[in-house]
């Protein structure tokens, strides 16, 4: 049972992490973009 | 009044950070105690089932939420709510949960956090060389009976150690404290699983095997599946883990970019969750115990939760692998705890910094200290009273019936408000995965029915929400002692319990208020609330 659900959990954490990874926007942040609207 | 101006400085920061919120010193102390308690290795079907049909869910929802939030310069639940429920002006009270929530259990956690590098201090000084397993024990029972300063000197660094990153803002504090201590988290917590696995029966005073840990605490009672408690269990385990319900998700995704993903992010945080508890937490705490102690004094140990076994039997136990492994052990174990811990507490800082400079404009460093002053306000009664049971009534009311309360309120906004297509439009958006069709159908009947179904155990059970509103266990022991002494202590307690509910709901009344001012300032300045 430790094996099975051990495994199944390292798998998927890794496969969307390396997803996340593999999609990640470069770190820069664009200023106008990161402003985009805010109320006010 | 003008919104103000953040953001998250990397994807990778977000979702460590989001991670680092939901890892928590439960995952360590609360699951593997949960799992023995309910049936073992069969624990994790209920528990994962819960996972698929509640946590992501919830995940997704308050991740969509968040980011819909911030679209409108919301990074608050109250506001976020509001801006969900349209013309309904009575969900932003709803939302004054996600304030409250924060609020109230970072006034205890910063305490509990403060115990951690308490304990690291005392393993690298050498506190419990040459002590038996009583009087390891006992320091603990003389830490938070407060016969020292040392309790107090903690909990006030880690009060200022918190403000001031939180003061740093997002990208310069809570994103940089979150890409170190996660990964160092999940190192120290390697280094005790692989340690805790691999220890031998004879060898360094054992007398299991590890393994003999992980079989006990692994092997299912495939009988307790049907068991509507165990159920409950698991939901409740899934909730606390991944720190849903609080307003902290929704605020951290509120600084998303509106074309950013929520879907992917959303479940790598929590899968993240996933790995920290049911790999690394079931592999320390039980099979390093277990390996000492035995199974029965295991058994016994636990019936208390799992706070005692980590403070009172972990430091004692390391001490058996000598001087140098066991500093090592203890600065990674209390290492680890502190990291889950500090990564969480600086979670709950951010939707009151949020709703400050939201509303009333102030600046990042007024707010987060604003926010420390009030912990230490609101968190000095855990202190000086913990043993009379204020610590506790601060758990139960703002950690574990706020949470439940508040997300089954959110969803039935959310599904069925808000509306479930406008809702699947919103988790959808500029997703980097694809979301399973199945979940537009479970976020809309399946999951409002879980947490309806929670509320209600939790409500009605024996031990619940009635009973403890009546006090009912203080009053049976009240009417049970004879011994006056004992019959005073009691009475003094029941003082205390009711002081500190009186003293959470004040405080909720108080964000209940200072919403209503923002409402009003709101439309002094025209920042009417979008009909969606």
């Amino acid at each position: 049972m430790m094996l099975l659900s051990d495994g199944i959990v390292i798998a998927v954490t890794l496969y969307f992490f390396m997803r996340v990874l593999r999609t990640a926007p470069p770190d820069h942040v664009d200023e106008e973009e990161a402003n985009y609207p805010r109320g006010g | 009044m003008s919104a103000h101006k953040e953001s998250w400085g990397s994807r990778v920061g977000l979702v460590l950070a989001m991670a680092g919120n939901a890892v928590g010193l439960g995952n360590f102390l609360r699951f593997p105690v949960q799992a023995i308690q309910n049936g073992g290795g069969s624990f994790i079907i209920p528990y994962l089932v819960c996972f698929l049909l509640m946590g992501i869910p919830l995940l997704f929802v308050e991740w969509s939420m968040g980011r819909f939030g911030g679209k409108y310069g919301d990074h608050s639940t109250p506001f976020i709510l509001n801006s969900l429920g349209g013309k309904g002006r009575l969900w932003k009270y709803v939302g004054v949960f996600g304030i409250f929530t924060n609020l109230a259990v970072a006034a205890y956690y910063c305490y509990l956090e403060s115990w951690t590098l308490a304990y690291v201090w005392n393993s690298v000084s050498g506190a419990f060389s040459g002590q038996s397993a009583d009087a390891v024990s006992a320091m603990f029972g003389q830490y938070v009976s407060l016969e020292t300063g040392t309790p107090i000197f903690f909990w006030l660094f880690c009060l200022v150690i918190n403000t001031w990153i939180l003061s740093r803002g997002l990208s310069g504090g809570v994103e940089i404290v979150s890409k170190v201590g996660m990964p160092l988290l999940i190192f120290f917590g390697i280094f005790l699983a692989i340690k805790g696995v691999t220890l031998q029966a004879g060898s360094e005073g054992a007398i299991n095997d590890g393994i003999a840990g992980l079989n006990f605490l692994w092997t299912p009672n495939f009988s307790s599946i049907w068991d509507f408690k165990v159920w409950l269990a698991a939901a409740g385990q899934i909730f606390f883990t991944l720190s849903v319900g609080m307003g902290s998700i929704q605020c951290y995704a509120s600084y998303l970019r509106q074309r950013d993903d929520v879907a992917l992010n959303a479940m790598s945080a929590g899968w993240m969750n996933e790995f920290v508890e049911v790999v690394l937490g079931a592999s320390i705490l039980i099979p390093i115990s277990v390996g000492y102690l035995g199974v029965e004094r295991v058994i016994e140990l636990t019936q208390t939760g799992g706070l005692g076994l980590g403070f009172r039997t972990m430091p004692f136990l390391f001490q058996q692998w000598g001087p140098i492994l066991s500093v090592l052990a203890g600065v990674a174990w209390f290492g680890l705890l502190f990291f889950a811990g500090i990564t969480s507490s600086l979670a709950m800082g951010t939707p009151v910094m949020g709703f400050l400079r939201d509303e009333f404009g102030w600046s990042r460093q007024k707010s987060a200290w604003t926010f420390g002053a009030s912990i230490l306000v609101l968190g000095a009664p855990c202190v000086f009273f913990f043993n009379q049971g204020v610590f506790d009534e601060y758990d139960y009311w703002a950690g574990t019936v706020s949470l439940v309360v508040f997300a089954m309120l959110e969803i039935i906004l959310f599904a069925w408000v808000f509306g479930m297509d406008k809702g699947w439009y919103e988790i959808t958006r500029g997703a980097d995965m694809k979301v399973p069709g199945m979940f537009k159908f479970i976020i809309k009947y399946v999951t409002p029915l879980i947490l309806i179904a929670v509320f209600l155990g939790s409500l009605l059970s024996e031990g619940g929400i009635l009973d403890k509103i009546a006090n009912k266990t203080l009053h049976a022991q009240i009417a049970a002692t004879t011994d006056p002494t004992q019959l005073e202590a009691l009475q003094t307690q029941l003082l205390y319990v009711n002081g500190s509910r009186a003293l959470l709901v004040l405080l909720f009344a108080g964000i209940a208020f200072l919403v209503y001012k923002a409402q009003v300032k709101r439309e002094r300045f025209g920042r009417i609330t979008p009909t969606v």
